[in-house]
């Protein structure tokens, strides 16, 4: 298997006034495609900044992300919004489906950034699969917080991305609607076959993958194969 | 090319539920442009009219006009031109009006032929106008016939001769309505005027003759070639172009006037369009930010939203052109009194042509500022809600777009007022005021940030904070608030300064009545009247009409053919009026040599004395030669003296002083001025004189006070009405600012109310906050509108400048107040509903 995404000696200093504030330093590691893996850690260790550098959404102040072979830490924020388009997905602990759109609409949107003929049909087949089919035309403010991040979770295997991002994916939900959309989000991955990296601070979530990073103090402190997985087995 | 498709489609889905949310961004828009294309189509219509009416405004062909009549080589040539003539003297005098009692100080027109040739005399009824020719009829002005209560056949005298009243002038013959409040037009015929005994040799008479010429004859041609002539007479010849010509120069004022009001609500719309567009975008981030994550690029994300804007900011440019169209319907009315023609108010597609493009560029220009920050708005706002961008290098394309508003601006008033400096001053100057508010928005912030007063109560600590919290309007509303105040504080100085400088002339022990056209066996009489009637005789003079004909030994036609000496033509020309006195006027200044105050007779010479200015524009000094005609008399005279006159005071002021002994055989006129201690003295007075003297007219200080009052109430009612449009813009761009921090202010009103603070204290810390931002903008205002009316009133009015602090005052309470009760409705609304429900409904 080739890797999908390799971090390379990553660091990430703030600056805020004339203090430096390390918040990542000397990331190693790489992902394989289709693996599914969650990066876990106490709050402000890092894991926010780590996944927003790896999915190309921040630079980084030394070391190198690549996707494949494009070391994406290099290239303009126009090439790195392609790059997103085309292979990166995403889901948010705040669900950010956009306001003004329909339920629809919100899921159709990567695949009309894309040009798709068939946005429609397939954002409707993927509604459909989340069991949201009847409420396509409502808007999020029109729906519950766990309806508003399956119809997220549709938007963000719509476009088939290589590589999913979800950042506390149930942290805003409660425990039954957190294991609901859990098992839906496993469900599509693996049907869609996509390489998913979860950020969270919630054990439990994270022992359903197979791989474990564990980060303290903007360092890896472990990075194992979990033998009690019960996903991706 | 999908992606535009995409882009499109997304600005359109996007927009849905956002329309409301655009609703003062058009509509300040709109009322800019309502504005500008009203004003334009205006101005363009009057052009047009003064155009097409400009033969009926002059009513004849070719006219000639003096101040004497016409002499009679001067009188052949005219005569020697084809087609039909007519002719008019023109004189002030008092009216008796014996049905009710009362005198009016009145313009009086005695009219010969048929004039006007073009156009009509407007009278109710309509055959009075011929009617009044062939007989003891008179035309009275309509306005002054409703205010004294007088109907048609009523009589009313004018100097010695009674007239009956033919009918009712509806409008004066190519005057604007407004000089009627001084004194009101009569038209009688020439052939009465005999009767009246007002005209004496001497008398303050104009004289026009006027000629209807066949169709083809070229006036201007005939102009050019007499033109010297008859000005080396003192005549002026006007042909129906020249007219045109000198309308248009009077409309420039009002063009002016009208064009800054333009500018005004047009920039107020710029502020209006580049707030609502920042709070709009400032309300997008989040959506922004996860398009951004899903791979839109900035530049499109760009593009999304400037298609929205572009699309609604046209659809308001147009429905602006549309309102401003129909606006354009009541600027005549309104400005009516002060035009001598009907405004025609048809489509001007010149003046929606430049709404459209103007209103286009400006509503891009403005809606870019805040849009381009759309391109950096970074995806990682989708997992950090408070990330701000990083300033990093500075964005070079704001720069461009403040570069081109600058240069629109420039250009736009360049166009305006054709006057490459002028334009550029104007743009300076507003660029001044911009970083003048914004620097005091700045300081502000930063002093109540630095001595923040920490023993105040919670309430005044939270209200005084809010001005430099994060999310803080202070410099939008500062901004916005500031300039609409600077310009209605501006408009009531100015207002207010006029008329101070009139009502000054009132004051204390100086004269303000002057009696004149008294004859030299009325002269006693009349003192001895006066002083009966308890009132002092401040100056008495004769006056004599003298005419000039050689200076320095050389004749005036020498002179003024002579263009190296630049002579004034007007002091060569005129026919002036001197006196005679045996010392110097102790209201006058002695600046140069002697005053003489006797001729003797004889050998000796007769020494004069001039005004100051007055020898300067004939280039004359103290000892030069000057010859008098005195009613055909040649009379050489030496400068023995200069002066400087005041003109500041009511009383006659000679440029040229006789000694005593050289005119006093020659027909003369005496003029009596005197102060009244009240307004029932001048009546009684008046009345008095009049009815003893028919030919004397009495002029008084309260009648011009009360006529400048009137014409001044008429152009601020005007003003007023072309501020509002203004103020309403400042309005929009007030609610605009409210609204950009309301969802902030949500939040913390919840939070408050949530940890336990009362509705009571949270609108409380609201209103501090509004009635310090108010007080601010409003005191930064007026700071620059003392500034501003103190340049226009000392280098361009040239009134001594002084402060009326009442409307000022009054200005800056309504501002307070407008910013505090708009700012608290805003608030109301957060208060009134339970927290939840407020969240819900403005997360979205
Ligand atoms: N823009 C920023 N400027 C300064 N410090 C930041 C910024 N963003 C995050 N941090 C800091 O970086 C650390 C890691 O944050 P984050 O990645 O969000 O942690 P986690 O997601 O693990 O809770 C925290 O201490 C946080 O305060
Ligand atoms: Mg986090």
């Amino acid at each position: 298997m080739r890797d999908i995404l390799k971090v390379e000696n990553l660091s990430k200093v703030y600056k805020s006034g004339s203090k430096n504030l390390t918040v990542l330093e000397g990331i190693n590691f790489s992902i394989k495609e289709g693996e599914v893996l969650s990066i876990v850690g106490p709050s402000g260790s890092g894991k926010t900044t780590l996944l927003g550098l790896c999915a190309g959404l921040d630079k980084a102040t030394t070391g190198t992300v690549s996707f494949y072979d494009t070391v994406i830490n290099t290239l303009t924020e126009d090439e790195r919004a392609a790059l997103r388009s085309e292979n990166v997905g995403f889901i948010f602990q705040n669900f950010q489906l956009i306001p003004t759109l329909s339920a629809l609409e919100n899921v159709m949107i990567p695949l009309e950034l894309q040009g798709n003929a068939k946005a429609k049909h397939r954002s409707l087949e993927l509604l459909e699969r989340v069991g949201l089919s009847d409420r396509y035309d409502h808007y999020p403010t029109q729906l519950s917080g766990g309806e508003q991040q399956r119809v997220s979770l549709a938007r963000a295997f719509s476009s088939n991305p290589k590589i999913l991002f979800a950042d506390e994916p149930t942290g805003n939900l409660d425990d039954e609607t957190s294991h609901n959309v859990e098992s839906l989000m496993f469900e599509l991955n693996k049907e869609e076959n996509t390489t998913l990296v979860i950020v969270t601070h919630d054990m439990e979530l994270a022992g359903k993958t197979k791989r474990i990073i564990q980060l303290k103090g903007g360092h890896i402190v472990s990075d194992m194969l979990n033998e009690h997985t019960t996903v991706n087995a | 090319m999908k992606n535009l498709k995409f882009l499109i489609r997304t600005a359109y889905r996007d927009s849905r539920q956002n329309r409301g949310k655009l609703a003062m961004f058009m509509s300040s828009i709109i009322l800019g442009i309502a504005a500008l294309v009203a004003i334009n189509s205006f101005n363009y219509n009057l052009v047009n009219d003064i155009d097409r009416q400009a033969a009926s405004l002059l009513g004849a062909d070719l006219t000639v006009n003096g101040n004497r009549e016409i002499a009679p080589k001067l009188k052949a040539k005219f005569d020697s031109l084809p087609g039909e003539s007519a002719r008019e003297l023109e004189l002030f005098s008092m009216a008796s009006l014996e049905d009710v009692n009362e005198m009016q100080f009145v313009r009086l027109k005695a009219l010969q032929g048929n004039f006007p040739f073009y156009g009509k005399l407007k009278t109710v009824p309509v055959e009075a106008a011929t009617d009044f020719r062939n007989s003891n009829g008179a035309l009275v002005d309509d306005g002054f016939m409703i205010q004294h209560g007088l109907s048609v056949g009523d009589s009313i005298k004018l100097g010695y001769a009674t007239f009956y009243i033919a009918g009712r002038l509806q409008s004066a013959f190519g005057s604007a309505g407004v000089t009627s409040s001084f004194a009101p037009t009569i038209y009688i015929s020439l052939s009465e005027l005999n009767k009246t005994k007002l005209v004496k040799e001497g008398s303050l008479v104009d004289y026009t003759y006027y000629k209807k010429l066949p169709e083809g004859f070229d006036a201007d041609a005939w102009e050019e070639e007499q033109k010297m002539l008859f000005r080396n007479e003192g005549m002026r010849i006007t042909t129906v172009k020249e007219r045109k010509e000198a309308l248009n120069e009077a409309f420039d004022m009002l063009n002016y006037f009208l064009n800054a009001v333009a500018l005004v609500s047009l920039l107020l719309g710029c502020i209006g369009v580049a707030s609502s567009v920042f709070i709009y975008v400032k309300n997008k981030i989040p959506s922004i930010a996860v398009l951004r994550c899903l791979g839109l690029k900035g530049r499109q994300a760009f593009l999304i939203y400037f298609i929205q804007i572009f699309i609604l900011g046209s659809i308001a440019v147009a429905l602006g052109a549309f309102l401003g169209s129909f606006i354009q319907l009541i600027l005549p009315l309104l400005l009516s009194d002060f035009l001598p023609l009907e405004v025609t108010t048809v489509l001007s597609w010149k003046a929606i042509g430049e709404g459209l493009v103007v209103g286009s560029t400006v509503t891009i220009l403005f809606a870019l500022l805040p849009l381009i920050s759309v391109r950096r708005i970074s995806p990682l706002r989708t997992l950090r809600s408070s990330f701000e961008e990083e300033e990093g290098e500075r964005d070079y394309l704001s720069w461009l777009v403040y570069f081109g508003i600058i240069i629109s601006i420039f250009v736009f008033l360049w166009y305006l007022m054709s006057d490459l400096i002028m334009s550029a001053y104007f743009t300076v100057g507003l660029i001044l005021s911009f970083v003048l508010l914004y620097s005091v928005s700045k300081a502000i912030m930063w002093a109540v940030r630095k001595y923040f007063p920490r023993k105040w109560s919670f309430v005044l600590r939270q209200g005084l904070a809010n001005l430099y919290r994060p999310n803080n309007q202070t410099q939008t509303l500062l901004i916005s608030i500031g300039l609409g105040t600077a310009v209605l504080a501006m408009l009531f100085i100015i207002q207010g300064l006029l008329l101070k400088n009139v009502q000054q002339m009132d004051a204390g022990n100086q004269p303000n009545m002057i009696l004149y056209g008294i004859e030299t066996d009325q002269r006693d009489s009349l003192a001895a009247m006066t002083r009966e009637n308890g009132l002092p005789l401040i100056q008495q003079v004769p006056i004599v009409t003298i005419r000039l004909e050689e200076w320095k030994g050389r004749t005036k036609s020498e002179w003024l053919a002579d263009t190296v000496a630049d002579i004034s033509r007007w002091a060569a020309n005129r026919e002036a009026r001197v006196t005679y006195r045996d010392s110097l006027d102790p209201f006058d200044k002695l600046v140069a040599g002697k005053f003489i105050g006797e001729y003797k007779g004889g050998n000796d010479s007769i020494f004069v004395s001039l005004g100051a200015d007055f020898a300067e524009q004939l280039k004359v000094g103290i000892g030069d030669e000057l010859i008098y005609n005195v009613q055909g008399t040649r009379i050489k005279t030496y400068v023995s003296s200069l002066r400087k006159l005041d003109f500041t005071k009511m009383q006659a002021r000679f440029f040229i002083v006789f000694p005593t002994g050289v005119l006093e055989e020659a027909p003369q006129f005496h003029v009596l001025v005197t102060k009244s201690p009240d307004t029932k003295t001048t009546a009684e007075f008046r009345g008095k004189v009049v009815t003893a003297f028919p030919n004397v007219s009495v002029v008084d200080l309260g009648m011009i006070l009360q006529a400048l009052g009137d014409i001044l109430d008429k152009v601020s009612y005007i003003i007023k009405f072309m501020a509002a449009f203004s103020i309403l813009t400042g309005l929009i761009v007030l609610i605009s600012s409210l609204l950009l921090s309301k969802f902030q202010r949500i939040k913390e009103s919840v939070l408050l109310r949530t940890i336990g603070a009362s509705r009571k204290q949270i609108l409380q810390i609201n209103a501090t906050e509004y009635v310090l931002l108010g007080a601010l903008s409003a005191a930064t205002g007026i700071c620059i509108s003392l500034a501003g009316s103190f340049l226009l009133a000392t280098f361009v009015l040239e009134l001594p400048f002084n402060i009326q602090w009442l409307p000022i005052l009054a200005v800056f309470l309504f501002v307070v107040g407008l910013t505090v009760v708009i700012g608290m409705i805003n608030t109301r609304e957060v208060v009134s509903k339970s927290p939840l429900e407020v969240l819900r409904k403005e997360v979205e």
